[in-house]
């Protein structure tokens, strides 16, 4: 672990105010999770890589874009660890980063349509963006 | 019992999802209860920031909150979006002190906030408040015949500890408000479960066949037609092109349907 990967597991763990040793590895969260197959990091692989201080694998996962925050992880994790807010924690550390926003401006037009409702735009903005 | 609530919409009735706010407005009307909008509401953001050390992100709804506080009224949404960000603010906002003074030291309020209010989602309201008895006294048009599945998702149910909206993993309170209206609710696995919400915008595929499967177990299980109060769950399955596809409809425009009402709020 570098010194670096260091200082952003601390943040993460400061911001999701989960306890990573907890975790017993049974697997609820990763079969209740809806993105499973979007994930390349899953669920319940998320609190040993910090555990260990793996962040730059978490920091650069698909994971954390990809995890739809619907908390069915962590209304089922027998231990309330809540990996959702594991996730959760590594993209706001990769988004408070310079340049760590995810989703730009200008790819927005061309993906909303007459429908879509401003939540779906709120919500993103507030999850991809800095 | 009075009936006066203060109201908070949000961004999405007002434009895309008006049917959820006008027929919202007019059924509650027509059973007494007067939904009084907020002066000058702040969109709540649509999704509640999690990071444990974020505060900006809040004050919209700690406004809102503050709003229904200082007129003594309960605070009630219909969106399960709005209802989801100012249930989980408000529990901060009662429950976590630097969270607590923080937004407080920014909003400058009168009286400092405390959680002091308490948020409704309009099916409480309809549930505790109203009665469901009532709406079935109150219906004119019984949706006989009509089977109906809830779709909750997500926003509505978790978390549990604090939404307290209902059994997270077994709800039943769409399901007895379909009753009250005569249709015939039916259970279906997936009634829970995420629709894919916000990722509709970048992933539009992973959204659809998220909601493939939500439509194909409401159909095998003998739904006609789905019912949701989220607007983001509404427009991500009827987005949705594949096979299986059921209709979507507000829970208050099956309500306006049952009771009669117009979007004038006229009696048919």
């Amino acid at each position: 672990m570098t010194k670096e990967e260091a200082n952003i597991r601390e943040e993460v763990l400061l911001i999701s105010g989960c306890d990573v040793s907890r975790c017993m590895k049974c697997g609820k969260c990763s079969a209740s999770c809806p993105a499973y197959d979007e994930f390349d990091i899953k669920p319940h692989q998320f609190a040993s890589y910090i555990a260990r201080g793996d962040m730059n694998a978490l920091m650069q996962s698909k994971t954390i874009w990809n995890c739809l925050g619907c908390f069915a992880c962590v209304e089922r994790c027998p231990r309330d660890v809540r990996p959702g807010r594991l996730i959760d924690g590594v993209r706001q550390a990769a988004m408070r980063r310079r340049g760590g926003s995810h989703l730009q401006p200008e790819d927005i037009p061309s993906r909303i349509d007459p429908d879509t409702p401003q939540q779906l735009l709120m919500s993103v903005l507030r999850r991809e963006r800095k | 019992m009075d009936l006066t609530y203060s109201y908070f919409p949000g961004c999405t009735l007002k434009t895309k999802a008006r049917d959820l706010d006008v027929y919202t407005r007019k059924t509650a009307a027509a059973l007494g209860a007067d939904l009084v909008e907020i002066e000058n509401w702040q969109c709540c953001g649509g999704v509640y920031p999690l990071g444990s050390d974020e505060v900006g992100n809040k004050l919209s709804s700690v406004r809102a909150l503050n709003d229904a506080k200082e007129h003594g009224r309960d605070l009630v949404t219909v969106c399960s979006g709005c209802f989801h960000v100012l249930k989980r603010v408000n529990d901060d906002m009662k429950n976590v002190p630097d969270i607590r003074d923080r937004a407080n030291r920014y909003a400058q309020l009168a009286e400092p906030y405390q959680g002091e209010t308490r948020v409704l989602h309009y099916l409480e309201v309809l549930r505790d408040a109203v009665g469901f008895d009532t709406i079935r006294k109150k219906t004119l048009h019984p949706l006989t015949g009509h089977r109906i599945g809830a779709y909750y998702g997500c926003l509505l149910l978790r978390p549990s500890a604090i939404l307290e909206f209902d059994d997270p993993e077994d709800p039943s309170v769409i399901e007895e408000f379909l009753e009250a209206v005569g249709a015939t609710p039916v259970k279906y696995q997936m009634r829970n479960e995420c629709c894919g919400g916000y990722r509709s915008l970048e992933e539009p595929a992973f959204t659809n066949r998220l909601v493939g499967k939500i439509f194909a177990d409401a159909k095998a299980s003998g739904c006609q037609e789905l019912v949701t109060a989220c607007p983001l769950c509404f427009y991500n399955l009827q987005k949705y092109d594949g096979p299986d596809k059921l209709r979507v409809r507000y829970i208050s425009e099956v309500l306006a349907q049952a009771l009669g009402i117009d979007e004038r709020g006229e009696v048919r």
